[in-house]
């Protein structure tokens, strides 16, 4: 096990903002930590990294007690904060070479590392450039490639490409992959559901600081959710927003209605006969668990 | 866990305190001849102004020169400066704005190691400013002997006392206007009050008194005699006061920044 954590808990302001988690990883796993705005996600990965205390329960990482031997698991870590932290005052090589330094190590061995290290966070081009000219993606590839410069076996990464566009956001997630094929375990958090499905074995969803569930993406939604839908958008849901269909679940979602069925034969006949042209048929994602275990109001 | 178990917990040394120490020394490497001028030229201009222009009407002080006597105790001073500074505002800088700290405590460091890397870094910039005032000094024909040269480890040492009061400060600071509080009613005092420009026998009895309190006033009773050929009386107790002001400083400034950072 790669990390175990029992009855994970942490309270701020009288609030239990992490509510009595339980976690198994296995080694080699990719699992992600999904949920809203504010449901605990960052305070989870923060308490099993050892950066901030819990207010109850146990944590072991990578065999080690946490917090009391936090800086021993975190030589064996990589970290990918929620928002990126790049030294400002270095260009891009000397990020490296100064974040190898806090995990001791020397010039020579990260400098033997550089290549392999720019060449994966694809900056090779831009290693003297100062930071401040590099794009938002540039700025995630590097912070991924410092969190690399100790050779993990675990990665924690804090919403890995929140804030990237859609091409940026699928080389992280290319570059995930590669490091998963590599056996390293990874830890992430998000709330893109697209890239949990894509990219882990498993997911915890959290809500208010509990899990509501936990499973693979496949079982999650077998688990909680009709695996047909039917998307109408527009003129459509306004019109059919308040049907009432004998057999299926029908869900308004802000200006989407969402039509849910066991079996797809049956949901498409019905659709066509009633409504006709004009919808969206997809199997049902993690995005309908998510959203129908988390409920559909905003939050924060 | 509040302040007060914080104050009570050791703070934890390791070497690992010597990563943020180069981290600071490879961004000021970076700008090094701006930042030495910037350093430097400012005490020297007081040595000079005060030292010619106050110096006419002065006289001599303790048998020697009011230049002499203005040297050693403008070392002091930029030592104390140097060490502050860069223990208030860079390192606040690097604590909030560039969350540096934050991107260090995600490797294997804890708040000890950079708080300790911190004033170490600030206490070298003392020791830095420090050694140019000293090389103008003897140029300028102020310094009695090579026995001067043992005002460095009295400075380094002093600037570790320094930094670790600053440090206490912006381990504590909700911004850079509350830096402000600290040299009114903490630097400003001591650069008077300490024997840097006058003698502390020209103060009322209290206030001298008082002034025993200051660790710059102890600096300078270390650092006079030793630039200007004289006798150092009771070095034993002006160095423990001035390392215990360090230890003591950096005990604190440790345990307030760990409240401030683990949670
Ligand atoms: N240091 C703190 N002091 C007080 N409250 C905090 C602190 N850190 C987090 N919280 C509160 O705890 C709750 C959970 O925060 P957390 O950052 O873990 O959520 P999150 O799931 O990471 O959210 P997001 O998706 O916005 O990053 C929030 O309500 C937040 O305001
Ligand atoms: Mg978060």
């Amino acid at each position: 096990m790669s990390v175990i954590a029992r009855g994970l808990t942490r309270e701020y302001g009288g609030v239990n903002v992490v509510d009595g988690i339980d976690l198994e990883i296995k080694a080699g796993e990719c699992f992600a930590l999904l949920g809203p705005n504010g449901a605990g996600k960052t305070t989870t990965l923060r308490m099993l990294l050892g950066l901030t205390p819990p207010s109850a329960g146990e944590i072991t990482v990578l065999g080690e007690p946490i917090p009391q031997r936090a800086r021993a698991m975190r030589e064996r870590a990589g970290i990918v904060p929620q928002f990126d932290n790049l030294d400002p005052d270095f260009s891009v090589r000397e990020n490296l070479i100064v974040y190898g330094a806090y995990y001791g190590a020397g010039r020579r061995q990260i400098e033997a590392r550089m290549d392999e290290l720019l060449r994966f966070a694809e900056l090779t081009e831009r290693a003297d450039d100062p930071i401040q000219g590099l794009s938002g993606g540039m700025k995630r590839r590097l912070t991924l490639a410092r969190a690399l410069v100790n050779d993990p076996e675990l990665l924690a990464l804090d919403e890995p490409s929140t804030g990237l566009d859609p091409q940026a956001r699928q080389h992280i997630w290319e570059r995930l992959h590669a490091l998963r094929r590599r056996g390293k375990t990874l830890l992430l958090t998000t709330h893109y559901m697209e890239e949990a499905e894509r990219l882990c074995d498993r997911a915890a969803i959290i809500d208010h600081g509990r899990i509501v569930a936990c499973d693979s993406p496949r079982g999650l939604i077998e688990a909680h959710i009709e695996p047909h839908v039917v998307e109408l958008r527009g003129d459509l849901a306004l019109q059919w927003k308040d049907v009432a269909l004998a057999g299926f679940r029908v869900e308004p979602v802000g200006e989407t209605v969402l039509i849910y069925g066991q079996e797809r034969e049956a949901l498409l006949r019905e659709i066509d006969a009633l409504i006709g042209p004009g919808y969206l048929y997809r199997p049902a994602s993690l995005e309908d668990v998510f959203l129908r275990l988390t409920g559909r109001e905003l939050r924060d | 866990m509040a302040v007060i178990d914080h104050l009570r917990t050791a703070p934890r040394l390791s070497f690992r305190f010597i990563a943020v120490w180069l981290r600071n020394l490879k961004v000021w490497r970076k700008l090094m001849l701006p930042s030495l001028l910037g350093n430097f030229g400012e005490p020297v201009l007081y040595l000079i102004a005060l030292g010619y222009g106050l110096g006419q009407f002065v006289g001599e002080i303790d048998g020697m020169r009011y230049m002499v006597f203005l040297a050693s105790g403008i070392v002091c001073s930029a030592a104390m400066t140097g060490a502050t500074f860069e223990a208030l505002y860079s390192a606040f800088t690097r604590l909030t704005t560039q969350q540096t700290w934050a991107a260090m405590l995600a490797a294997p460091m804890n708040v000890d190691d950079v708080v300790l890397g911190e004033i170490a870094w600030a206490a070298t910039k003392a020791l830095i400013n420090a050694s140019a005032i000293v090389l103008v000094a003897s140029v300028l024909g102020l310094v009695a002997g090579p026995q001067a040269l043992l005002v460095l480890p009295v400075i380094l040492l002093a600037g570790f006392a320094f930094a670790g009061l600053a440090m206490i400060i912006t381990a504590i600071s909700p911004s850079y206007d509350f830096f402000l509080y600290y040299f009114t009613l903490v630097m400003t005092p001591m650069l008077l009050l300490s024997g840097v420009f006058f003698p502390l026998s020209g103060l009322p009895d209290a206030v001298a008194l008082g002034a025993q309190f200051l660790p710059l006033a102890h600096v300078v009773m270390l650092v006079r005699p030793l630039m200007t050929g004289g006798v150092v009386e009771m070095p034993l107790l002006h160095l423990a006061v001035v390392a215990g002001y360090a230890a003591a400083s950096y005990w604190i400034a440790a345990a307030l920044a760990r409240k401030r950072l683990v949670r």
